[in-house]
């Protein structure tokens, strides 16, 4: 069937802000979904709250509404734009739940507004664990035995008819798995149960049986209006049943499985979706296998994109949301072509000939307190995808993408100790695959850990056959090295660092680099193309390996290459995601081709329709150097992907490639604390007192120096990673304590605390010759409170104009001083009508995409047509600049409290906050200005 | 497994050889020696072994695009013959140890057991693209002679599969009796049948007895079959003059007929249709065959070096039933001037998808009731 025309306007609902379970994966998606509605010639109608999408941008749809996520504002907007239909399935659970609550008062049908992509009475059905088992149970579909309970009565009750503990707590209705978990011992059952009655909308669990341990397995599907249904990819987790999927490192393909069972699970995936109402679409579908029996069980459904559909269609190349979308509005699959190869159908299903391994990046640091042991509750910030020609290739390109300070799977380092190995392999941590490796080091046999893990033995075959080259590199001298082990063990995904570290001799990175070229052993680049190589493909989408001959051709054109910020982390998300897509759509209008390096599923700019050419890589030197040597671009931007790519800029230079934007030395001097206050010194601009320290003496000098209350913080962090203020000499000694367990070495910074001061955050954009001011936001929280947590105001409003007038001043004189070309913020105290600087950036912020949908200025692309040449002058005359703000917008943080039940609800100056929503409103008496603010002190803590 | 052993794992030295000259590296696994064939790819990501004993691969070469292959080990179950049939296996990483409690073997013991050689951590990718830009060609995998220009020589010396009859060497000797139902009486020529599509009529209560590839057609008739089954099987279907002959006399009777791959092919020949060699062939578990009656897709099983030319699909001859929406090549007929009808891919699957196991039912049904119509595949359930 073509497509429908009988719809002309679609409403699309977005995710809403960034929480743990829901996060930037549905901006990839939702903005594929509107791209590809609105190439087919309908009018697309958008809401979400969360400023920092591309969704939500002009160039996205064609009406967007940055409205809270309510009925209300779903009914205001229908009242307004009267769509035909609404797709809720690219907005996650939030959209799901939404459009299902609206249809339960009938709001859809009363308005002859077609829900799409989705069977509408069906989404209880998946919803609810007892409807869902009732349906399974009726297409013979096997589950884990369990019941519903309604009460710690019936809890006691199902327990013991499923033969005792462990059992699994999974309450109905919540999202990522909330208040949900596996209670082991008989004194955690009650509290456990409680927890999850108390958190489940409708106060009811599901009491399980246990099948923790089992192999766990997921499969993407599509399904057209026509009935064919398509399995996009299937992924493994190499977790065990017991780990959440979005907190598992997982692979795609399946690797264990033989065909048989892959085709018995495939049959089943296929009979669920078709069970669950008749619509066209995507779903994700979750298998638990038991490793003995072999016997396969339903976990789960989702009729809608998912996380991992976002991960499956970097995977695989094949754009699920994409096709999903087109589904939806009646295209049958086979009328559709794969976008990949342009030749073949996309009613099919991709062949890969790599492994790809994501992993879930974690930010137990910023919760003190926090249980680290990974449940069936999801707990992980962001995720790294890595694609390598072989599984352990593409394991340790994944922990090279993690950016925490890994240069692979271990061999990097000192070993752990023999007890802590045995203490971490007992429960499931961040950090699995690593102990793993340790215990087959120690001498652990793979049946052990196997034992232990509950691991595929196939997976730890693999990391052995890592331990194994980590000892015969450890017999090498680098010199001595020769070409054909050199290649065997880059093969293996052994970076440089990694092989410096093994080798016999005192060597470096860039020694090893230096020798491996000279043998000749430099990495290839590979297609990601859909089909094994079956057909040819145009998609400009590469990853590296060390192969025989490399896919990706250099062109004639002058490149540009912009690098990404990484994993999501608290501090470092989506923001930078949006502005790295503007970087590369307003280089492609420059007329450069514009390269993107990131390693993020989740994003955007990782969509290998944004970029000219997409390289999946780490955002590691050694893969970055890798990519630059290999294109030769005429310059890097580093400043839209954060302090991941930022800290890249003095290697880049040194190796002769220019920085596009601010130079690496201006950089340097505005994170270099005692440079930038000797340039604030010079331009006669206030700033609190400091002091720097290396040891407790010198910081309780320091602090008796500035004065108490001081505020305290390793240099070099972001998000205000372990920063706390102190009010005497104690209490500076335990920051210390605290600061130097968790980064050792790192230098101490210890600041005047400005209590009770008013604090402010700029935007600005420099081109060489001038500055213009992006946005001046005032917090309603008293500093103290890291700026990403607290609520920021556009413009401020209760400043005098002396006080405005002394920051824009302030704002340029920095700017001019560091040569600034692009974005640059800078962060303001004001306490007793002096203005004091606290930091400045000469990057984009997190508030970038923030001033953006506030005034209606696209700052991101401006910024970047500066550092590429043009002026700011030219902008102003075609008034774009002018911004369009009425009123006030407000920035709100949102937190994911829930998620860490045990970690107290405090802010103070480490950021804790994982997303953010844009509210507009006229008056300062409106409600999202006057809760924030009533409530400005209230959780102010150190 | 001791610390080292991963260099074991290197220590013997292979070579893959083409016949235009190409010359790879890589390791020996299985069994150690020399063997010539031609070198075609599979881009399942799972059924290694399925693909190994298929008798269509008599002969071949097989290289996966899958690079890790070994994984699950071996089992007798998923046997489809009584031996491998492929004459080496390339891989890009092997695995040498296994897991799955149901396997019997590792793959590399497998593979020894059966004097199968192999190669691996060879970049089966830039070698796929060489096929795909220059069409298929013979190889030559050795551990014995590295000599790179000997090794071209006895790729090029090797026998092209263009103009040659294989499925004498891979039919069964005599006649056997598959399994023993109360359901129809299927005979079934084998040109080199899987095990799985007999297991398909077995499981559908068939009487099933399979009969060597030149067996005469009055000697089957004399069986008094209720259909009878034209298997797949490897080689140029060209070259088969008298099982061409054979089909011919079977299509000329009132009794239902079912073809799969060169049965498909043969069938096709019988008629009057032409076959060509493929420049690459289609060897997978993905590709989308659209059913042209029920418009529905099925993600198909293919095998298949030849193919019939869809401009010799004369309407009063046969009807295209199935088509390949990548490449649009012909799929399936339905004959016209008998009860008969044939597919190009594999619905017996094993390894892939099982979207087309109907096709099997479609047979018998023709044998039951002739003319009736056959869902293509299961209805959407209801949730409400």
């Amino acid at each position: 069937m073509p497509k429908r025309t009988d719809i002309k306007k679609i409403l699309l609902i977005g995710s809403g802000p960034i929480i743990i379970g829901q996060a930037c994966e549905f901006d990839y998606s939702g903005s594929q979904a509107a791209r590809s509605l609105r190439a087919e010639g309908y009018e697309v109608v958008l809401v979400n709250s969360n400023p920092a999408t591309i969704m939500t941008d002009p160039v996205t749809a064609d009406k967007i509404y940055l409205m809270d996520l309510t009925p209300e504002s779903i009914k205001q907007i229908v009242a307004e734009e009267k769509p035909d239909a609404v797709l809720p399935t690219m907005g996650g659970q939030t959209a799901l739940n939404l459009a299902d609550q609206l249809h339960q008062e009938g709001f859809w049908e009363e308005q002859g507004i077609e829900v799409i992509g989705v069977d509408i009475d069906a989404i209880r059905i998946t919803e609810d664990r007892q409807l869902f088992r009732e349906l399974m149970e009726s297409i013979g579909i096997d589950q884990a035995r369990s019941n519903v309970a309604k009460s710690l009565l019936e809890a006691k009750e199902i327990t013991q008819e499923l033969g005792g503990l462990p059992i699994v707590i999974r309450p109905s209705f919540t999202l990522g798995g909330s208040g949900g978990g596996i209670v082991w011992q008989p004194e955690e059952f009650d509290r456990k149960v409680m927890r999850g009655l108390e958190v489940s909308p409708v106060h009811e669990i599901l009491v399980e049986e246990c099948v923790f341990g089992w192999k766990e397995f997921e499969l993407e599907l599509l399904r057209d209006s026509n009935d064919n249904v398509i399995i996009i990819c299937s992924i493994e987790n190499v977790d065990p049943m017991g780990v959440h999927t979005g907190d598992s490192v997982t692979v795609a393909p399946a690797q264990t499985l033989t065909d048989k069972q892959f085709q018995v699970m495939r049959d089943a995936a296929i009979k669920m979706m078709r069970s669950i109402g008749t619509f066209a679409g995507g779903c994700n579908v979750q298998f638990a296998v038991d490793p003995t029996t072999g016997r396969m069980i339903a976990i789960e459904i989702n009729p809608r994109v998912s996380r991992s559909s976002a991960l499956a269609s970097k995977a695989t190349g094949y754009p699920i949301a994409k096709v999903a979308a087109r589904l939806a509005v009646g295209y049958t699959l086979d009328e559709l072509s794969n976008d990949v190869t342009g030749t073949t159908s996309a009613c099919f299903e991709p062949a890969i000939d790599y492994v790809v391994t994501k992993m879930p990046r974690f930010n137990f640091e910023k919760f003190e307190g926090v249980d680290e042991e990974l449940t069936t509750q999801m707990k992980a910030i962001g995720e790294v995808m890595a694609i390598g020609r072989s599984f352990p290739e593409s394991l340790q390109k994944a922990w090279q993408s993690l950016e925490n300070g890994y240069a692979g799977l271990g061999a990097d380092r000192d070993e752990s100790p023999r007890a802590e190995v045995r203490d971490r392999l007992k429960k499931p941590y961040w950090d699995r695959t690593l102990q793993i490796r340790n215990a087959l080091k120690l001498g652990a046999s793979v049946e052990e850990v196997a034992d232990i893990s509950k691991t595929d033995p196939w997976f730890l075959y693999q990391i052995q056959e890592l331990v194994q080259l980590e000892a015969e590199i450890r017999q090498h001298f680098l010199e001595r090295i020769e070409p054909d082990f050199m290649r065997l063990i880059k093969r293996y995904g052994f970076s440089d660092i990694q092989i410096a570290y093994l080798v016999v001799d005192d060597t470096s990175e860039d020694e090893v680099r230096t020798r491996r070229l000279e043998l000749g052993i430099k990495p290839t680049f590979q297609l990601v193309d859909t089909c094994a190589g079956e057909f040819p493909a145009q998609t400009p989408y590469f990853y590296s390996s060390y192969e025989s001959a490399n896919e990706s051709e250099v062109s004639e054109k002058e490149k540009v290459i912009i690098l990404g910020s990484g994993p999501n982390r608290i501090g470092q998300g989506i923001e930078f995601d949006y502005s790295c897509v503007h970087g590369l759509l307003a280089t492609k209008e420059m007329g450069y081709e514009a390269i993107m390096i990131n390693c993020n599923p989740e994003t955007v700019s990782t969509d290998f329709d944004v970029a000219d050419k997409l390289y999946f890589e780490p955002v590691f030197w050694e893969k970055v150097q890798d990519v630059i040597e290999h294109e030769q671009p005429v310059g890097v931007i580093v400043q839209l992907g954060g302090q991941t790519a930022l800290k890249l800029s003095r290697q880049i230079e040194a190796i002769g490639i220019p920085i596009i934007g601010t130079s690496a030395e201006n950089m340097d001097l505005a994170e270099d604390r005692g440079r930038f206050s000797d340039i604030l010194k010079e331009l006669e601009i206030p700033y609190p007192p400091y002091g720097m320290a290396t040891t407790i003496q010198e910081a309780v000098d320091a602090a008796e120096r500035v004065g108490y209350p001081v505020l305290v913080r390793p240099s070099y962090v972001l998000g205000g990673q372990g920063m706390r203020i102190a009010i005497n000499k104690e209490e500076v000694e335990s920051c210390l304590i605290e600061i130097w367990k968790q980064m050792p070495d790192n230098s101490v910074l210890l600041d005047l605390f400005l209590e009770d001061g008013i604090e402010l955050e700029v935007d600005a954009i420099r081109d060489g010759d001038e500055v213009w001011i992006a946005g001046i936001m005032q917090h309603i929280e008293p500093a103290g409170v890291h700026s990403g947590d607290s609520t920021a105001v556009l413009p401020p409003y209760s400043l005098s104009e002396v006080v405005l007038n002394s920051v824009e001043q302030y704002v340029t004189e920095i700017a001019d001083r560091l040569d600034v070309i692009g974005l640059v913020n800078v962060q303001f105290v004001v306490k007793d009508g002096i203005v004091y600087v606290i930091e400045a950036n000469p990057r984009a912020s997190r508030t970038v995409p923030f001033v953006a949908k506030a005034t209606g200025v696209p700052v991101a692309n401006i910024a970047t047509r500066v550092m590429l040449g043009e002026k700011i002058a030219e902008f102003r005359e075609r008034g774009d600049l002018e911004s369009t703000l009425v009123g006030y917008a407000l920035k709100e943080p949102v937190f994911s409290w829930d998620k860490f039940p045990e970690v107290p609800k405090e802010l103070g100056p480490e950021m804790k906050s994982t997303g953010e929503a844009i509210a507009f409103i006229d008056e300062l008496t409106d409600e999202h200005f006057q809760r924030p603010y009533e409530m400005r002190n209230l959780y102010l803590s150190r | 497994m001791k610390l080292g052993q991963i260099l074991n794992n290197y220590k013997d030295t292979c070579k893959l050889a083409l016949a235009d000259g190409t010359v790879v590296t890589g390791v020996a696994i299985g069994k150690r020696g020399e063997i010539g064939g031609e070198l075609c790819f599979n881009t399942s990501m799972t059924g290694y072994q399925e693909i190994m004993t298929d008798p269509s691969y008599h002969g071949q070469i097989m290289m996966m695009t899958y690079p890790h292959i070994g994984n699950y080990g071996t089992s007798d179950a998923d046997m489809e013959a009584l031996e491998p049939m492929i004459a080496g296996l390339v891989v890009r990483a092997f695995s040498h140890q296994y897991s799955n409690p149901m396997a019997d073997a590792s793959l590399d013991v497998f593979m020894r057991a059966h004097n199968v050689v192999g190669i691996s951590d060879v970049d089966t990718r830039t070698l796929v693209r060489h096929i795909r830009a220059k069409g298929v060609m013979n190889a030559v995998i050795s551990s014995k002679d590295l000599d790179d220009d000997s090794l071209v020589e006895k790729a090029r010396a090797w026998p092209s599969m263009e103009g040659l009859e294989l499925a004498s060497a891979v039919t069964t000797e005599s006649a056997y009796n598959f399994s023993e139902g109360d359901g129809p009486r299927i005979a079934v020529f084998d040109f080199g049948v899987k095990l799985n599509i007999l297991r398909s009529f077995a499981t559908k209560d068939c009487l099933v007895r399979v009969f060597p590839a030149s067996t005469a057609l009055s000697e089957i008739l004399d069986w008094n079959p209720d259909g009878i089954f034209f298997s797949n099987g490897p080689g140029d279907p060209r070259s088969m003059p008298d099982s061409i002959e054979t089909v011919k006399e079977a299509m000329a009777l009132d009794i239902p007929l079912f073809g799969i791959c060169l049965g498909h092919q043969l069938m096709s020949l019988a008629s009057g249709l032409e076959v060509y060699k493929m420049f690459v062939g289609h060897r997978g578990a993905n590709h989308p065959v659209k059913n042209l009656d029920t418009s529905r897709v099925e993600v198909s099983t293919q095998n298949h070096g030849f193919a019939v030319d869809i401009d010799s699909v004369q309407p009063d001859i046969a009807e295209m039933t199935h088509v390949n929406l990548n490449d649009g090549t012909v799929e399936g007929l339905a004959f016209k001037t008998c009860r008969a009808f044939s597919v190009q891919y594999h619905p017996e699957a094993s390894p892939g998808p099982h979207d087309s196991h109907y096709l099997f039912q479609q047979f018998l049904s023709e044998i039951e009731s002739p003319g009736a119509p056959v869902e293509s595949q299961p209805a959407a359930a209801s949730a409400k």
